[in-house]
């Protein structure tokens, strides 16, 4: 990685994304970016946790809501606290991060949409037991 | 890669110091992403506890429920302890960037008391839980829940560690850039247990109260 200074050396393009446009300001933290940060997360807990118990809203609806404010609160953790930007030197890391989240999101709904339907289908299966198997209740 | 980014003239990379800067940053930035990919497969690994929890919610054998055993208030106050721990941390790092060794290990000490309040208050809660008959064994339901909330409860401890053993470099060894590229790790460590400990309240005590 030696003599790399100019984009015409060799090993040059061995730099990762935004090494050099970082240079005299390494850190994007700031007490003011926490401070927002803690304001909207405290702000959104603070929503879920009033939501979970209010009888003002159709029932129903309150998973919904728990789970918004619950992917709310992880975006404000990422950008706040995580320091995700669109940042050049962060590319990468949203690409991953995109990745990431396509991976959870096949597990939790593949795995809920499988059990609930099997569930559902095998529901009387021990009352009738020697019978022949439900096709579709 | 090529082409594109080859085509300014005027690099800040003509210096020398510029020069070192930029391979320090060159590292920084490898080692974050890095360690982020490992965070991301640790997450990926929760999801799947989230995943047989939220399946086996419902399986209670005839024992208790969420609704009958979580307490939210309970719940708002560790939620606030590591909500509060994880802003501390990131306040740490500001200060070690400033080099300032009181504000550093000054942030990292509160740290490490919130993240043993919360853990403290974990430890309380399962422990109240066995007492009552309701431990891992009861259901699956309870299995469940005790796998997911108690691997959370087990990366925070081994956070706490790791906290401990960052404030004891940085006292040995000082702001090394080495050193710093693992606060930075540690720092994009706790901040992750802050995020799935979101989902942990949301789909485990909320939900749980919900039904």
């Amino acid at each position: 990685m030696s003599g790399s200074g100019h984009p015409t050396d060799p090993g040059y393009h061995d730099r990762p994304p935004g090494a050099d446009e970082l240079v005299g300001h390494e850190t994007s933290a700031t007490i003011p970016a926490y401070l927002v940060g803690l304001g909207l997360a405290t702000l959104l807990t603070i929503a879920s946790f009033v939501v979970a118990r209010t009888t003002l809203v159709w029932q129903p609806s309150i998973p919904v809501a728990l789970v918004v404010l619950a992917i709310a609160q992880m975006g404000v953790h990422l950008v706040f606290f995580i320091h995700i930007t669109t940042g050049p030197d962060n590319t990468n890391n949203v690409m991953a991060l995109a990745f990431g989240v396509l991976i959870v999101l096949l597990i939790l709904a593949g795995s809920l949409w499988i059990m609930t339907n099997m569930n559902r289908n095998m529901a009387n299966m021990h009352q009738s037991m020697p019978m022949e198997m439900p096709i579709r209740q | 890669m090529s082409g594109a980014q080859a085509t300014g003239n005027d690099y800040p990379l003509a210096h020398t110091a510029d020069h070192a800067a930029a391979e320090l940053l060159t590292k920084r930035i490898i080692v974050g992403f890095g360690f982020w990919i490992f965070l991301l497969s640790d997450i990926i690994m929760f999801s799947a506890f989230f995943a047989a929890y939220a399946v086996l919610v419902n399986q209670t054998a005839g024992g208790p429920s969420g609704r009958d055993l979580f307490h939210l208030p309970y719940v708002a106050l560790e939620t606030a302890f590591l909500l509060l721990s994880s802003f501390t941390c990131g306040f740490a790092s500001i200060g070690a960037w400033k080099r300032s060794d009181l504000w550093f290990h000054t942030a990292m000490a509160a740290t490490f008391v919130l993240g043993a309040a919360f853990l403290a208050l974990e430890v309380h809660e399962f422990a109240d839980m066995i007492a009552q008959g309701a431990g891992p064994t009861r259901s699956a339901f309870l299995s469940g829940f005790f796998s997911l909330v108690g691997c959370h409860g087990l990366h925070v401890t081994l956070g706490l560690l790791w906290l401990l053993t960052m404030m004891a470099q940085v006292y040995a060894k000082g702001y090394r850039p080495d050193i710093m590229r693992r606060l930075l790790c540690f720092n994009l460590f706790w901040h992750a247990l802050d995020i799935i400990w979101v989902g942990v309240f949301t789909v485990v005590y909320l939900m749980g109260d919900w039904q």
